[in-house]
């Protein structure tokens, strides 16, 4: 059996186990970051200055429930990052994600119905996108968010193309 | 054909080898208004009752004058708009008063193609056809047209689907089908009396409306709980014997055939190679007598049951005719999850197991209720492993099968090196069993 390595590992960070796995690209991680710190800073902000101005300096110590908050997002962010990965095998495409919860798919090249590539107006303004496999199964839940344009383009097309070749009905 | 485009609309055209639905199509509809106002009546029965007293016989009588022929004015343009015809690969379907629409149904895309006659068709003689193909509508359906006709339409559309060459598909005629199993009434209202929710629901209705009237004394309210409560009782006591009455499962070179039903008949055709699972489930009051039900699944179909009700070597050899090649697992054979699982999910565990074999990966759950799911591993489209925290303290997994039909299998507390080589293995299987799958037209090889 050729569970094959893939051809292209595409670089980040190639697994050196058997199927070669491929991890996201940072920008999705700085994109989460970001967010995560603007909005929580601007919470610490409104709950240090609100209850500091109206009761007293000693209640802006409120504040640092979101800043705890932060800290602990990012850490969380980070370790949720490093878990997704993927492998484009020989015959099928395998991804691996989750920290508390974790799950594993894969699903054939021959299955695949249709290959999407989405980027919404934040994703793209931190040049990222997400590729999308489906099924003829309405459960089968195969996202890779975060990847580089490029990649994502490359890999959709690698996907329809090995689709096309090894293509089977229901 | 005169030049299409003006004379198309005017004459609502007929094109080359279209044909128009049966004559009697336009009445069913010239009921609409009537069958509306009693609906109505029937939701609402405090306001239907008030609005009523306001009107006199005669204005009740003028306004249905003016309703019913315009119901049958729109039912007759309807069913003038409406045409279809069979092509080399497609059913086409063109329809529309004001807004045209045309369905071009795919054939070699077809799950299923049902056949259905309601107790007023069957007077009058006529049938509705149904393809079943992943994402039509209801209204995609041809009704109605003439008994014979549909009969004949559904040869030919087999025919087709299976790979006929066009010429030939016309004159192939209908493929033989041989009666494999037949259920017996007594044991369709035995089961049926054995089953939990009959009772529940007969229950509901005999003892929710006496209370409600010592609650309320109002009659209205009392009628509008009795009634939709008495419609349930009667769908799954009586309707369901009347529906499953004389239920057939027959095999022919065009699949499996299933005809059932008292009043209204059902004639459905599965072609091979549509079923994505098979469900063998015993009802906790059947097991004493060895009964068993068996569901399927067929993608864009709506029936679910294969065998409404038969001893469980019967339906286990019923089983074996639509899955080729497959041995169901008895229950000694699976492979139950190891005994840690019993601290992870105490008692629930027990009903877990699983087996793999060639052709088939079964699972089976169910303490009381047992289940036992059958997925040939050419019909599953992915596999995945899920684990939880509480799964990872005992070390276990459960994996998943997504199939066509929109239903998952779940092989719940495996070990979880076990889930690891059985996500690897499943996706191999999946991958090869396609392989010697028969093609979407199944005639041709």
């Amino acid at each position: 059996m050729e569970t094959g390595s893939a051809r292209d590992t595409g670089g980040a960070r190639a697994g050196t186990d058997a199927p070669g796995w491929t991890g996201l690209p940072p920008g999705l991680l700085r994109m989460r970051r970001l967010l995560l710190v603007v909005w929580l800073g601007l919470l610490a902000v409104a709950a240090g200055l609100l209850p500091g101005l109206l009761a007293g300096p000693g209640w802006a110590a409120f504040a640092l429930l979101p800043l705890a908050l932060m800290a602990w997002g990012w850490t969380l962010l980070g370790r949720n990052w490093r878990s997704w990965r993927y492998a484009e095998r020989a015959d099928d495409l395998l991804i691996s994600r989750g920290v508390l919860w974790r799950s594993e798919t894969v699903v054939p090249y021959g299955r695949m119905q249709l290959v999407e590539v989405t980027s919404g107006p934040v994703e793209r303004h931190f040049g990222l996108a997400s590729v999308q496999l489906h099924t003829a199964a309405a459960a089968t839940d195969a996202t890779i968010p975060g990847l580089d344009p490029r990649e994502a383009e490359r890999l959709r097309d690698r996907l329809t193309e090995l689709g096309e070749a090894r293509s089977a009905g229901l | 054909m005169t030049t299409p485009g003006v004379a198309d609309t005017v004459t609502g055209g007929q094109r080359a080898g279209e044909r128009r639905l049966h004559p009697v199509t336009p009445l069913r509809r010239a009921w609409a208004p009537v069958a509306v106002l009693i609906g109505w009546a029937l939701h609402d029965p405090d306001q239907a009752q008030r609005q009523l007293t306001r009107l006199t016989t005669t204005t009740l009588l003028t306004a249905l004058a003016v309703l019913v022929p315009a119901a049958a004015l729109y039912g007759f343009l309807s069913w003038w708009f409406t045409h279809f015809a069979v092509t080399e690969s497609e059913l086409r379907i063109r329809t529309g008063l004001f807004f045209r629409r045309t369905a071009h149904i795919r054939l070699e895309r077809v799950q299923a193609i049902d056949v259905t006659q309601p107790l007023l068709a069957r007077v009058a003689g006529v049938a509705k056809l149904k393809l079943d193909v992943i994402g039509a509508a209801k209204k995609d359906e041809l009704a109605f047209l003439g008994a014979d006709e549909a009969r004949a339409l559904r040869a030919e559309l087999l025919a087709r689907a299976a790979g006929f060459a066009p010429e030939t598909a016309h004159e192939v005629g209908e493929a033989p089908a041989r009666e494999i199993l037949r259920t017996p009434p007594r044991d369709l209202a035995v089961s049926l009396l054995l089953t939990g929710a009959t009772w529940a629901s007969l229950a509901a209705a005999l003892v929710v409306p006496p209370l409600l009237w010592l609650a309320t004394g109002n009659v209205w309210t009392v009628l509008a709980t009795a009634l939709p409560l008495l419609g349930t009782a009667g769908a799954s006591s009586v309707g369901r014997f009347v529906a499953e009455y004389d239920w057939t499962v027959g095999e022919s070179p065009d699949g499996l055939r299933i005809d059932r039903g008292l009043l209204d008949r059902v004639h459905e055709t599965v072609p091979p190679g549509r079923v994505q699972t098979v469900r063998i489930v015993e009802p906790l009051l059947w097991r004493r007598l060895g009964w068993v039900r068996v569901e399927l699944d067929v993608a864009g179909s709506s029936n679910p049951v294969l065998v409404p009700v038969a001893p469980r070597e019967v339906a286990v050899a019923v089983v074996a005719r639509v899955l080729p090649g497959v041995a169901v697992p008895a229950r000694a054979e699976l492979s139950r999850p190891p005994r840690r699982a019993g601290r992870n999910v105490p008692l629930w565990w027990r009903g877990q197991g699983i087996a793999v074999s060639d052709a088939v990966f079964a699972t089976r759950h169910g303490l009381l209720r047992g289940s036992l799911a059958l997925v040939p591993h050419a019909k599953v489209q992915s596999v995945r492993v899920t684990q939880g925290p509480w799964r990872r303290l005992w070390r276990l997994a459960d994996v998943h099968m997504d199939t066509g039909a929109g239903k998952t299998l779940t092989a719940r507390l495996r070990d979880a090196d076990e889930a690891a080589e059985l996500l690897r293995t499943q996706a191999e299987r999946s991958r090869t069993g396609r392989r010697d799958a028969r093609p979407d037209r199944w005639m041709s090889a």
